[in-house]
């Protein structure tokens, strides 16, 4: 094997100084070839990107400190090098792209200059020279009509082009590192899958060893030769591909593949990992991840486990300390609790809870000094949804098709343009005032982000007891006292808990709160925008468990808004897909998903990544991205990016066809 | 409790107290006229031999009485109509901006001085003065607030639960504008005690022979390099009120930001 060109040893940061100083990496090593790609998976706060930031010599300063170990680049420990030869690595030699296209450009300055102005640095190249190769850098991202874009301001590049320009901006330098923290989770699926591609084969074409930081298995399952995971600070397990995925060895691994959402896990519910991660503010007197661990023995809480190579494996568990044995297998520590049916799944019912017709959301555009009506953004162009009592529709989509706007306007938190939105046979929008508040108690949301979905200056108890004040729920404060608590208690917090500020929570804690006051108004549907997106993975699997629940116990109907395809299999009855304003196909979810009718729906199921590595299937890849709402195509909407798009396409909106009993489609060729 | 608390209480007990003590601010000595402190004792004494520690302290009564009275007027009438602009936008929001742009036009103490002369002199008519010219900035702070709190997800869930419209005013938005609301008054009490003084020197303040921090400060200017004690003793006042008072709003502020709270296990 040839010299490692990174090889990171018994790496050491703290947040922080004194003895509270937060041990944000303690004590991770690991190696990475040329042309190989490292993954480093793990949830947030694990210090993954701390990790990157460290070899780039880039902590936050001043609290942020490396107090140990080394980071060797072709042998040269980083860790000693002058600040101004390590700038010269920075961009040059090692290259980083981060999470975030929108704040990683500087906005003011085209995107050419950004490009050039690494060239200039780390090349030496300047005008003409320095243009040509900006076009040759672009062109290998894949930007079309370089020579126009490179004089653009990022303002108006779409997300997945933007993110292309940061990674034409990190080849720049013609680096032999690339370092990748969590290059697609800002983006959508099918963009996402644009990305990884090019990653992948700008990889191949220049030799460059990446290390890809990343929270998402299904990433690492498609573009990782060999991965580690992290866990408060640590590597607890270091494996190539292949094996981690046949048989993840430590147990944090295996808990992370449990509570994955997935069609197959229907029905029951999903393996959570009890307790949060541990405060890393202190050294561990054992295993960090032995409070929440199934297999724990005695040895786990009194001594740290060292680590252990089996088989060109490293885990750092006390399960392989002693003579190798093959563990047991993982069971599953929440029974399976067959989820009671409650109705057929292809059935749209018969009398609908929730009935929209022909939604439309239109916002006008006004220019000028007398702010005259130029154009309309089409947010909702003709939405029909039906939910029934007791059921999930999912409204699945990429960012900026409408769905969020469909949601609130479904709620009438936003005044649709047009259309009908028959709610228990009532008119919703015909409601005014007085009335429309009644009424607001049977249809409530809950948001994506916990963290602005609470005053920040009102106690637990307040949030919580808000609605029911609001609906006169409740006669006395004592009655609604004993509500909050029990609600409180329903949804897994303590009763202490009524009394703190939404700041001292967890963002899944938060996420509890909503839904208890959600819940306060005792509500027949909710509308979910996104409820886990912002969520870890073991974190996310707490919440769809309880909103699973609560769905059985209180016969709640939700319409689940989301991007998320694995969340909508194991939660959703019928699936509705929208593209720019409409739905292009309904049908129950097993249809939606195995069987797509629509191209589009094809193309995003194919685009998820999958935690599979074996099946390896094909990606339908999404020329472009999604069209101004503004002024959309003729026609189809998705004829300019779709695959199989025929002459007609063009020319006529497709008709509504049911092709399977209670699973319709928008498309030409479909059928 | 910091010192700048302290001071700022010592300020309003001796802004209170002052006409209750045995002062003689108008008391007049002509052996000691601009006689500085190491010579005649006390703070010192001004162009007509009157004690400045006597006089010091009254004008720290009508200092006190314009500051507090037009700071509270202006930021709260800034932060209820700002708040309720930015909140409700629309029609009531395009009038309120229209008339901060109006009132903005003027420069602030020209418009204060046009409405003190046609008020007639007098401390209240002052008061009266430099609020109307005050809220402006105080409503267009609080409505830029406002503007970003009304698109937290936190008030569409209060609508979504059916809340009435003037809770989720006074619950949901006043509250996240109130901070920097406050923090801004602070500097407020700043320029209002020297917009005073202005006013004071125009002639549309306190009248002579009664002391205001302004009035001695304007008064003291024409003797500042024979005596220039007599800027010196009310402008360290000044400077230690409004420093103080600047101190003591972070102090409020950060005292009153339950998320920089000590978390409980």
């Amino acid at each position: 094997m040839n010299e490692p060109l990174l090889e990171v040893q018994d790496l050491q940061v703290r947040i922080g100084r004194g003895p509270r100083a937060v041990r944000a990496v303690d004590g991770v090593s690991f190696v990475l070839h040329r042309g190989e790609t490292f993954a480093l998976l793990g949830e947030s706060g694990c210090g993954k990107s701390m990790t990157a930031l460290s070899i780039m010599r880039l902590l936050p300063r001043p609290a942020g400190r490396i107090v140990g170990g080394s980071v060797r680049l072709d042998g040269q420990d980083l860790l000693d090098l002058p600040e101004r030869d390590m700038r010269q690595v920075r961009g040059g030699r090692i290259a980083m792209i981060f999470q975030e296209p929108m704040t990683s450009l500087n906005p003011v300055l085209t995107v050419g200059q950004q490009i050039a102005e690494v060239l200039a640095l780390h090349k030496g190249l300047r005008g003409r020279a320095a243009e040509s190769r900006v076009r040759e850098l672009l062109d290998a991202v894949g930007i079309p009509d370089s020579a126009r874009r490179m004089k653009e301001y990022p303002h108006q590049l779409s997300g997945g082009m933007k993110q292309r320009v940061m990674i034409a901006m990190a080849l720049a330098g013609e680096p032999e590192l690339l370092i990748a923290d969590e290059p697609t989770t800002a983006l959508d699926v099918t963009i996402q899958a644009q990305v990884l591609e090019l990653l992948q084969s700008l990889q191949a074409r220049y030799h460059m060893a990446l290390l890809l930081i990343t929270h998402d298995l299904g990433v690492v399952a498609g573009m990782a030769d060999r991965l580690a995971v992290m866990y408060a600070g640590q590597l607890v397990e270091q494996a190539t591909r292949a094996d981690f995925f046949r048989e993840p060895l430590h147990p944090y691994g295996r808990k992370l593949f449990e509570a994955l959402p997935e069609m197959d896990k229907r029905g029951r519910p999903l393996t959570v990992i009890p307790g949060t991660v541990p405060p890393l503010d202190r050294p561990f007197t054992g295993c960090p991840f032995a409070p929440r661990c199934d297999y724990r023995m005695a040895r786990c809480e009194a001594e740290p486990p060292p680590l252990h190579r089996i088989d060109g494996r490293e885990v750092r568990c006390h399960l392989y300390g002693g003579e190798v044995h093959v563990p047991p297998a993982p069971e599953r520590t929440a029974p399976d609790r067959p989820r009671a049916r409650r109705r057929s799944d292809a059935r749209s019912p018969e009398t609908p809870l929730l009935e929209v017709r022909g939604l439309k959301v239109h916002f006008p555009i006004r220019r000028g000094l007398l702010r005259r009506t130029v154009g309309h953004v089409h947010a909702v162009d003709g939405v029909d949804l039906r939910i029934g009592q007791g059921q999930t529709l999912a409204l699945v989509g990429e960012s900026g098709c409408g769905k969020t706007t469909a949601g609130k306007a479904i709620l009438q938190l936003l005044r649709p343009t047009a259309g009908s939105v028959r709610f228990d046979g009532t008119e919703l929008t015909r409601l005014r005032g007085e009335a429309l508040r009644r009424r607001r108690r049977e249809f409530q949301i809950i948001f994506q982000d916990p963290y602005s979905s609470m005053n920040p200056r009102m106690m637990i108890r307040d949030i919580v007891e808000e609605g029911m004040r609001a609906q006169g729920i409740g006669r006395t404060a004592r009655e609604r006292h004993a509500r909050a608590r029990d609600l409180l208690l329903r949804v897994g917090l303590r009763e202490e808990h009524l009394d703190r500020y939404p700041h001292e929570f967890s963002g899944g804690q938060r996420q509890r709160i909503c839904i208890a006051r959600a819940l306060a108004v005792e509500p027949r549907l909710i509308v979910c925008d996104e409820p886990t997106s912002a969520l870890d993975v073991s974190v996310q699997a707490q919440i769809l468990n309880l909103l699973s629940e609560l769905q059985r116990d209180f016969g709640l109907a939700y319409l689940f808004i989301t991007h998320n395809l694995s969340v909508v299999g194991y939660l959703a009855d019928r699936v509705a897909v929208m593209y720019l304003g409409r739905l292009v196909e309904e049908g129950p979810v097993a249809g939606v998903l195995e069987a797509p009718l629509h191209p589009y729906t094809e193309a995003l199921i194919s685009a998820v990544p999958r935690i599979d590595p074996e099946q390896r299937r094909e990606i339908i890849r999404l020329e472009g991205d999604l069209p101004s709402p503004t002024r959309p195509p003729s026609g189809c909407h998705f004829h300019p990016r779709c695959p199989k798009a025929q002459p007609i396409c063009a020319r006529s909106y497709p008709e509504q066809r049911e092709l399977r009993p209670g699973h319709w489609v928008k498309c030409h060729v479909a059928g | 409790m910091p010192l700048s608390v302290f001071i700022v209480v010592l300020w309003m007990l001796a802004g209170l107290l002052a006409p209750l003590l045995p002062l003689h601010p108008e008391a007049i000595h002509l052996d000691r006229i601009l006689a500085p402190p190491w010579v005649a004792g006390g703070l010192g004494y001004d162009d007509l031999g009157r004690p400045l520690l006597d006089r010091l302290l009254m004008g720290t009564a009508t200092s006190f009485h314009v500051a507090a009275l037009t700071v509270s007027i202006s930021a709260a009438t800034g932060l209820l109509l700002g708040s309720l602009g930015g909140y409700l936008g629309g029609r009531f929001d395009a009038v309120l901006v229209r008339l901060i742009d109006v009132f903005l036009a003027f420069p602030g103490i020209l418009l204060a001085i046009a409405l003190a002369a046609t008020l007639g002199p007098g401390i209240d008519n002052v008061v009266l003065a430099l609020s109307v010219v005050g809220w402006v900035g105080f409503a267009r702070l609080a409505r830029a607030q406002a503007l970003s709190v009304r698109e937290r997800e936190h008030v569409l869930a209060a609508r979504a639960l059916g809340t009435h419209g003037p809770w989720l005013l006074f619950r949901h938005v006043i509250p996240l504008v109130l901070t920097p609301v406050l923090v801004e008054a602070t500097f407020g009490v700043a320029s209002v005690i020297i917009a005073e003084a202005g006013l004071s020197f125009l002639g549309l303040g306190v009248q002579p022979p009664a002391a205001s921090w302004g009035s001695m400060i304007r008064e003291g200017t024409r003797y500042l390099l024979v005596a220039p004690h007599l800027v010196l003793v009310p402008g360290l006042a000044l400077f230690l009120v409004v420093l103080a008072v600047n101190l003591a709003g972070d102090w409020l502020r950060d005292r009153l930001d339950v998320r920089l709270r000590e978390p409980r296990p």
